[in-house]
């Protein structure tokens, strides 16, 4: 059962059952979020709304399943053998900020086991809690999904006020950054936009990496099989055209931009 | 004997006095730890012949697979004029008939098989030969002499299948790279000596060595006499790199112009021949364009092996291989790398010729493998899905040898010490339906075994089944193992490898590599008959033909030890069976995983089995997890492959592997570390062996649709590399609907 905006219950699965993640699922051969071969655990439940979510079944936070931490940091070594320098575990979602507390204690334990970790975030919050996971984060990857606050807003039914913050937060740390961009035609391939994005984290040093998604049509299913109403029904995947167009402008800001 | 007469002198030591060529490669070799910037692409004349072949290829594929039969002679080292391709353009010469791509008769593994095969093609076996075989024997005819009636049964009912005894058992690798450093004088004077050697009160075995010496020495003489009519002196060492790889060439043509083992492999020359190569281009007699053209055509040659086979051989062997299988890389034992740049320039030839099965380039990867060297092999598999992988740090510790090649898929063996005799495979799932169904075959109720009760319980019990199994699988071992016995008994008698032989040394190790089928099967079996609850369906005459699973059960291939746990324990219990039992020289029992592509038959000729698999369906290939039940992504599945014990299967593991290229990263320079980093975890952890596929499904379907535009497409499967194109229909569709692993 599918509720908007499920605010009591978000904040109880950062309290709740201390010693579990609240899973959707496990990849244990991930490539496409951080860097080198990664065990992607897909945290549950997210409060943003993004109209474009190619995974609304994460979106409930009382769906997926309870999974012991310490049974995956043991499946997290199972799997130390592929990671080489540069692999590690990288949380995504849902949202992994919602789990705060209890993903301070897996990056602890993942870090004692000499497991490099990635954050996969949209920077919902930036309070005392947050900044502490971040700081046990190798690598935060950040989605700052629209510069522009009323659009964002629209996209996604909350503010950027806070991924904002938390972009400058990992700043003041000097600990890297990768920063994430969905591009989605109408609505987030307005050049003066990707302009003013681009200005606005040009100076940051720790952006290490910038990676352009073109959204595409993969998750228009679990919509209808979630019977959600999918606003994004009929909108086609970026134009080659587009996508070099946003990749031009990305590059005059950053020295690394992967178009995915 | 004098070392060298170029410039500069070969390390001297002990490969002079006696045949030890690993001696010579240890102590001449220059291992190189750089990258591939220094490759050059095909020559002129390269290219000019390789379009000849493609020419042919399209024509061989157009004539329903073969090109043309020669139907009036018995092929022998010495049978046919020299052929050609285009002669002006070869720097390497030699064919197995005076055509490209025709094939020969070698009836002496069968000529029943022979006419056979040559009659689908609507053509005769000519009176002549006919007539010999009037009078002379052949493997296939003796070995079903000597077999009894319960080896039949087990053939016919699919229990023990695609034995070696209606085609040659190929697998014994000669070790060519004797004839480039001895040539065929000094060979023959090394074989004397051991001839003279086998002296005292004669037994069995004695008088056996001194024939098969004999046999060997005039293999050697009749090299000559064939290298003779293309214009080359063998008698003397190779003097340069080009006689360095025409030497060896001839030594492996001689094999393939003689036998048509199923597997005819090359061993490990890459590295051997660098040491020629390198000097030449050390003295400045070549340039590196001449080097790669002289690896470019040897490698053009040996895609260009033909062998006549029948339409229902295609079951077992799917896609006309002939597992050519060169490895390239490892390590010494003295720690040093074995990589050379013509490790390099093998693995060039998939540009400079574009992707192909043959030769079964075989990669020994090892933690300790220069950079360069990892990251080439992981681009060249990105881009032609034409190379497989092998442990070498486990199988240099386990096995004892620096110095091996791998025969057919995936099996070692210690060059020129040591040989095996293929064992094909056992149909554990059937094993297992026979234990469930008081010894009889679930197809037709035909009693297969003795004193196996009947299971009758509404739901499957582990124990219970458990041990009737393990009762099934000794029967199963008794019966393989006297089959095993008889067909290489009469395979060593009536059709003997005198050319590989005469390059091994004179009474090698032999290893008797045994196999199963269906792990993967077996292991969800038990599982779901532990951990769900399995019942079974029976018809009127109480035989079981199908299961009702309720519940769901651990999977094999998601690294989830309660399931991995039992394809361990069953692989460990099946080959300790097998080593109970006597073998023909004495060999020693080896086991391997694998199923080369007759897992589709397997399927067909197999009933429903307790792990929700319905009659008829494919097994996995090899030792893979089953399709599509390896849900936990690609890492868990190699993770649960990697558990089973090479010390039960020293035979192999095969693990094909196939992901779509976006899986393994963003970028190029990604996907080739990330694909670095597969190999080096799945290996650290002790795994065997792994095919990678690197494809999109799309680009399958795509051939499978419309093959004319995809003529080098080029996929591994179980242990081998095929031409897609050339696998018939049922195969691809299994290929098609294998896992392909996509990050999510």
């Amino acid at each position: 059962m599918y509720f908007p905006l499920q605010d009591i219950e978000a904040a109880k699965l950062n309290i709740d059952d201390p010693d579990h993640l609240r899973i959707h699922s496990l990849e244990t051969f991930g490539t496409h979020d951080g860097p080198g071969i990664r065990m992607v655990v897909f945290v549950q439940g997210c409060q943003f709304r993004c109209l474009y979510c190619q995974n609304p079944d994460t979106l409930d936070v009382k769906g997926g399943s309870l999974v012991e931490i310490e049974e995956l940091v043991k499946r997290a070594i199972r799997q130390k053998n592929y990671f080489g320098t540069t692999g590690g575990v990288t949380v995504s979602g849902g949202e992994p900020l919602l789990q705060r507390n209890k993903l301070i204690h897996f990056f602890k334990r993942l870090h004692e086991e000499g497991i490099n970790t990635c954050l996969d975030t949209n920077g919902r919050l930036n309070n005392h809690q947050a900044q502490e996971l971040f700081d046990n984060t190798d690598i935060l990857l950040l989605d700052v999904k629209h510069i522009n606050d009323e659009i964002h807003h629209k996209l996604t039914g909350l503010t950027n006020k806070n991924t904002l913050e938390v972009a400058a937060y990992r700043e003041s740390t000097g600990k890297p950054m990768w920063l994430r961009y969905v591009l989605v035609p109408g609505w987030t391939d307005q050049p003066e936009y990707l302009e003013e994005w681009g200005q606005h984290f040009s100076n940051y040093k720790t952006a290490e990496r910038v990676e352009i998604i073109p959204f595409h049509q993969l998750g228009s299913q679990k919509w209808e099989l979630l019977k959600m109403p999918y606003s994004l029904k009929n909108t086609p995947p970026p134009t080659a055209k587009s996508k070099k167009e946003a990749l031009a402008i990305f590059q005059k800001y950053f020295k690394n931009v992967i178009l995915k | 004997m004098k070392a060298s007469v170029e410039k500069i002198e070969f390390a001297p030591g002990k490969w002079q006095t006696s045949v030890n060529v690993q001696d010579f490669v240890v102590k001449n070799i220059t291992p190189y730890n750089g990258d591939a910037s220094f490759l050059s692409g095909p020559s002129t004349k390269t290219t000019n012949l390789w379009n000849i072949c493609k020419a042919s290829l399209l024509k061989e594929r157009a004539n329903n697979g073969c090109l043309a039969i020669d139907v009036e002679m018995i092929s022998s080292i010495n049978a046919f004029k020299p052929g050609y391709i285009n002669k002006e353009d070869e720097v390497i010469v030699g064919l197995q008939t005076d055509q490209v791509l025709k094939r020969a008769m070698k009836p002496f593994g069968g000529i029943k098989l022979v006419e056979a095969a040559v009659k689908e093609r609507g053509l005769h076996v000519s009176d002549r030969v006919l007539d010999i075989f009037n009078y002379a024997k052949n493997h296939n005819e003796k070995v079903f002499d000597a077999y009894d009636k319960e080896i039949r049964d087990y053939r016919s009912k699919h229990i023990l299948t695609g034995l070696p005894d209606n085609y040659a058992r190929g697998r014994i690798i000669g070790d060519f790279r004797r004839m480039a450093l001895y040539g065929v004088n000094q060979l023959i004077e090394f074989k004397k000596e051991d001839y003279s050697k086998v002296g005292g009160e004669m037994t069995e075995h004695k008088v056996r060595l001194r024939e098969e010496i004999s046999s060997q020495i005039s293999a050697l003489r009749d090299m000559l006499i064939m290298a003779e009519d293309y214009g080359f002196d063998i008698s003397k060492p190779a003097q340069n790199a080009k006689e360095a790889v025409q030497w060896v060439y001839f030594a492996y043509l001689a094999a393939v112009k003689e036998q048509d083992g199923a597997a005819m492999s090359l061993g490990n020359v890459s590295s051997f021949l660098d040491i020629y190569i390198d000097r030449d281009l050390k003295d400045g007699l070549i340039t590196e364009d001449e080097a790669q053209e002289l690896v470019d055509q040897f490698v053009m040659k040996l895609r260009m092996v033909r062998h006549l086979r029948p339409g229902a051989y295609d079951e077992i062997f799917g896609g006309d291989p002939t597992w050519v299988t060169e490895c390239i890389g490892g390590m010494f034992n003295d720690g040093r790398t074995k990589v050379t740049k013509t490790s390099f320039r093998f693995l060039q030839t998939l540009y400079n010729l574009g992707a192909s099965p043959e030769p079964n380039l075989t990669v020994l990867w090892s933690e300790d493998l220069p950079d360069g060297f990892k990251n080439f092999c992981a681009q060249v598999s990105i881009d032609t899905s034409s190379i497989q992988y092998e442990n070498d740090d486990l199988m240099r510790t386990s096995r004892g040898s620096d110095d091996y090649g791998i025969a057919c898929c995936v099996s070692h063996q210690e060059i020129g010490k040591s040989i095996q005799h293929f064992g094909a495979r056992a149909n554990l799932p059937k094993a297992l339906l026979i234990a469930l169904n008081g010894g009889r075959e679930e197809k037709g109720g035909v009693l297969i075994m003795k004193d196996i009760p009947f299971i009758n319980d509404e739901v499957l019990d582990y124990e219970v089944v458990l041990s009737s199994f393990k009762n099934t699988m000794k029967d199963l071992a008794r019966v393989y193992a006297k089959s095993m016995y008889i067909i290489h008994y009469m395979h060593d008698k009536y059709y003997y490898e005198r050319a590989q032989m005469a390059l091994i040394d004179s009474d090698p190790h032999v290893d008797i590599a045994y196999g199963a089928a269906g792990i993967s099967i077996i292991a969800d079996s038990l599982s779901a008959i532990k951990y769900a609850k399995v019942k079974p369906i029976r018809d009127e005459n109480g035989l079981t033909v199908d299961f009702n699973i309720e519940g769901d059960y651990p999977k094999f291939g998601n690294d989830d030890d309660r399931v991995d746990s039992i394809a361990q324990e069953i692989t460990s219990f099946f080959i300790n069976e097998l080593r109970k039992h006597e073998a023909y020289k004495n060999a020693t029992p080896t086991l391997s995983l694998l199923t080369i592509t007759s897992n589709v038959m397997y399927g067909t000729n197999t009933g429903a089995t307790p792990d929700g698999r319905k009659e008829g369906e494919s097994f996995a290939p090899g030792a893979n997890p089953m399709h599509g039940r390896d849900s936990s992504g690609a890492i868990a599945s190699l993770n649960s492959v990697a558990k089973l014990n090479y010390n039960d299967a020293q035979d192999g593991i095969s693990n094909t592997f196939s992901m779509i290229p976006k899986s393994l990263g963003d970028t190029r320079e990604e996907q080739v570390t990330n694909l670095v980093h597969v190999l080096s975890g799945y290996f650290k952890q002790m795994a065997h062996h792994l095919n990678v596929n690197v494809l999109n499904r799309e680009t399958l379907q795509d051939a499978y649709n419309h093959p004319e535009n995809h003529p080098q497409l080029t996929i591994r499967v179980s242990g081998y590399a095929v031409n897609f194109v050339r696998l018939s229909r049922a195969h691809q569709l299994e290929v098609i609907a294998r896992t392909f692993h996509e990050a999510m």
